[in-house]
């Protein structure tokens, strides 16, 4: 079938405002939105400027917004998004991140939030064997955190992120609670730091517009208030008040 | 971290000086960065975003004899890793491999890799192709995993100790040339993808994790990143690739478009079938059945095609067999293996729970690459360069020889990352830093800017034609006419890529550039490939010939050392290390 593809695109350098352009291609239904992309990218117009890596949903390199919507390009088939009636695809890049051109965004601020969560074990002693034990049990409380692949689909549909750019975001606190979570880690205190601050976890409002786009069908929105349970817990376990509370 | 330019008295710097530069941001080379960072200053290359490696792509686990659910010893392990390479393998690095698995996956363990658990709280195993109790009994839970993503979570626990590490990335550069000073390594030069500016590194180790080149493939299961840029950049640089011949075949890809589907489906008891709703792999592996060697089982799927027992039974090599997992029940397709069941769902519509997966066999691993020894230090027959290293799956130790075994390659990336990591670390404390010439990296702006100025061909056609003819041609099945109309093909690719030219102009995220160097490495390697499989008058492992079916010890139990001279390739041989089993022939 044919298909339109219509393009954001905008080279900060040169061009003044971000403008659509128009891509025919001819494509199956079963193919992915990626497919369609790199068609034109290899054989109609090689400055068309976009990531992409596995091309199958685990790398999270080609999250875009897909009519309107933050979805990977490689987990999106072309069924999925026209119809009879409509075969125009409108592509553009993911939000609260600068363009550095077309479908690229800059990443930097997302990854430097990702790593203020403390995204690593802080564990309290060596195990006592070769590996920790932790039950099969324990271990499915945090498996769901596990999932995340940084694609930062999350954070450009987070409408809180849209009037407080210092909101943490979705996902260093899904990187956080895998972690918290954790029956080995003891970090919970250092992580206090950034999470329970102003700009830690209290500015979610419960849209869910994370969990709606996750392509990892991470709940990622019950996660932030797992985590901000767990926060309350443990300052109300110290006769502390949270940050939300101050 | 995260900056990924040096900034010096505000001054914006093209040449950067480090102890080790290591290439590449996956497993093995960020293994490799922990140990090295312990002493040396390091950098990390990657063409990549930090976590978007092919490392995470891995699936079905990492294979170590914890002996956690079976009874297991590295030696069989080792005994199975050198059965399953067809004997290629040398034995020593094979037994290092073995017994180094064991402390490597508690080690990842230790570091908060979320491995699934036994009831009693251990980690988890499973079974997977080829790997057997007490020398080829039956298959052995060896298999350490997290659900089917052990890949993943090997890669991401190794970037969050990167991070708490502070080691230095540089994301998105991509290496274009080696620079060697007789067998020295001085450096490497690089692009950066956000200035569009070609840097010089200069560095008294460089290692090269660069990952696979399964692109060459028209039906793959790797990722549009796996373009062999280091075998390529080394071999360029003088350095021949080893055992290039041998490229695997994985035989459960999903149809047409060659994703993976961990073999950890019938490790847990999926079944393949033909379109007789036969369990075929009785005829062709009767002990270990649907979890032989992935050679063999690509073979036998193969083979029922082009006899008519594909589910279309056109005998076309496109045609596909049936994969079933609907016999494990949901909830073990739901705990076990979610993310085939997501994949499945997404590409296919298919629930594995209730239908069958529809496969083919998808080029999926290169055995062969750049030369190794134990240590991760690249070494020829006679050389071995200084301050050079190479592991994971662009080196070539070699630990898989002819056929690797499902699981080895994530073995393989810790336990030679690791190693190669630890020998830098040592090195660079008695080396002293080379200098490099003046115009260093002047011949890649040459050439950069020449893309950019003349106008010529879109790189698409010559992308497509390579992998088409790649795939019929140096596939599952090989015979002289077709491997030779492969090798002139390709030829005429890299004659017809000269014609090529980037439309793209601007200096900034010029992807293209790229893609058309990386367009120009698969060339060299599918030449390599090509013609060092036409060479070797044998089958052997996944290197399996209509014309020369039997596997032939007296002349071929040697490596192939290839490399491009004068646009024909030249070879010459490297021999084996059988020093513990004597080589026998291949059952299962």
């Amino acid at each position: 079938m044919r298909v339109t593809l219509a393009v954001q695109r905008y080279n900060p350098e040169t061009d003044s405002d971000p403008y659509e352009q128009r891509f025919e291609v001819e494509v199956e239904p079963t193919d992915r939105v990626l497919d369609a992309l790199m068609e034109i990218y290899r054989n109609q117009d090689g400055s068309l400027s976009f990531r992409k890596s596995c091309a199958h949903g685990v790398c999270g390199s080609d999250a875009m917004r897909i009519n309107g919507s933050e979805r990977l390009a490689c987990k999106t088939l072309i069924q999925d998004v026209v119809d009879d009636v409509n075969t125009v695809i409108a592509l553009a890049p993911l939000k609260h991140m600068p363009v550095q051109r077309d479908l690229m965004v800059d990443q930097a601020t997302f990854f430097a939030k990702f790593r203020s969560a403390k995204p690593f074990l802080i564990a309290e002693s060596e195990p006592e064997e070769r590996e920790f034990i932790q039950s099969q049990e324990e271990r499915k409380l945090f498996d769901d955190a596990t999932k995340c692949i940084n694609c930062s689909a999350c954070y450009s549909a987070c409408p809180v992120l849209d009037d407080n750019p210092d909101f943490i975001g979705p996902a260093a606190i899904v990187a956080a609670a895998r972690f918290v979570f954790d029956s080995r880690d003891k970090g919970l205190d250092p992580r206090l730091e950034v999470l329970d601050t102003p700009n830690g976890v209290w500015p979610c409002e419960n849209h869910f517009e994370c969990t709606r786009v996750c392509p990892r069908d991470i709940k990622i929105t019950k996660l932030i208030n797992l985590t901000k349970r767990e926060i309350k817990k443990h300052r109300e376990a110290r006769g502390e008040q949270t940050a939300e509370a101050q | 971290m995260g900056n990924n330019t040096e900034v010096n008295k505000g001054v914006y710097v093209l040449i950067h000086e480090f102890d080790a530069v290591i290439v590449g941001a996956g497993g093995a080379g960020l293994y490799a960065a922990l140990e090295a960072s312990k002493t040396a200053k390091t950098a990390v290359l990657s063409k990549l975003y930090p976590t978007r490696s092919h490392t995470g792509a891995a699936q079905g686990g990492i294979g170590a004899a914890l002996g956690n659910v079976d009874e297991d010893t590295p030696e069989w392990h080792a005994f199975d890793t050198i059965k399953g390479g067809d004997y290629l393998v040398d034995q020593q690095a094979a037994k290092i491999l073995a017994e180094e698995a064991v402390q490597a996956v508690y080690d990842l363990e230790n570091r908060g890799l979320p491995f699934s658990r036994t009831p009693s709280g251990r980690i988890d195993q499973r079974r997977f192709g080829g790997h057997t109790r007490n020398f080829g009994e039956a298959p052995v839970h060896r298999s350490c995993y997290a659900a089917d993503r052990t890949g993943n979570m090997i890669l991401q626990t190794l970037y969050q100790q990167c991070i708490k590490n502070n080691v230095h990335f540089f994301d998105e550069f991509q290496v274009l040339e080696l620079l060697l000073d007789g067998a020295r390594v001085v450096g490497v030069v690089v692009f950066e993808l956000a200035s569009g500016e070609v840097h010089v590194f200069k560095a008294k180790a460089v290692m090269f994790a660069t990952g696979g080149f399964g692109r060459m493939f028209r039906i793959t299961s790797n990722a549009y990143a796996n373009t062999g840029d280091g075998p390529a950049v080394a071999m360029r640089a003088g350095i021949p690739l080893e055992d290039m011949e041998f490229f695997q075949f994985h035989p459960t890809g999903i149809k047409d478009m060659g994703i993976l589907i961990t073999e950890g489906v019938r490790g847990e008891g999926g079944i393949l079938l033909n379109n007789a709703g036969e369990r075929f792999m009785e005829r062709y592996a009767p002990t270990l059945l649907d979890l032989a060697p992935r050679d063999m089982v690509s073979r036998a799927i193969m083979t029922e095609i082009q006899e008519g027992r594909g589910i279309r039974g056109d005998r076309k090599i496109d045609d596909y067999v049936m994969l079933d997992a609907s016999r494990l029940g949901r909830e073990v397709v739901e705990s076990k293996i979610p993310d085939i069941a997501d994949f499945c769902k997404t590409y296919l519509a298919v629930d594995p729970a209730q239908k069958p997966m529809p496969v083919q066999p998808t080029a999926h691993y290169a055995m062969g690459g750049i030369p190794t020894d134990i240590d991760g230090r690249v070494a020829t027959a006679d050389t071995v360069y200084e301050g050079l290293y190479a592991a994971g799956e662009c080196a070539c130790v070699s630990v898989h020889g002819a056929n690797r075994l499902g699981t080895n390659s994530l073995v393989d990336l810790v336990v030679f990352g690791r190693r190669a990591g630890r020998h830098i670390a040592e090195y660079v404390t008695g080396a002293a830093m080379p200098s490099v010439a003046p115009d260093a990296g002047d011949a890649m702006r040459e050439r950069i800017a020449k893309l950019k100025t003349e106008s010529g061909d879109h790189p698409g056609p010559i992308y497509g034609r390579m992998q088409s003819t790649m795939m019929e041609n140096v596939g599952v099945y090989r015979d002289e006419a077709r491997m030779t109309r492969g090798l002139q093909d390709v030829k005429d690719l890299r004659e017809a890529f000269k014609a090529v030219r980037v439309q793209d102009k601007e200096s900034r995220f010029n992807t293209e550039v790229l893609a058309i160097l990386e367009l120009e490495n698969l060339l060299d390697l599918s030449l390599i490939t090509a013609a060092s499989a036409l060479n070797r008058t044998e089958s052997r492992g996944a290197h399996s010939r209509v014309d020369h079916a039997e596997r032939r010890d007296e002349e071929w139990l040697k490596h192939t050392l290839a490399q491009i001279e004068n646009d024909d390739v030249t070879i010459s041989y490297k021999s084996v290390d059988t020093s513990i089993w004597e080589p026998k022939p291949r059952t299962y």
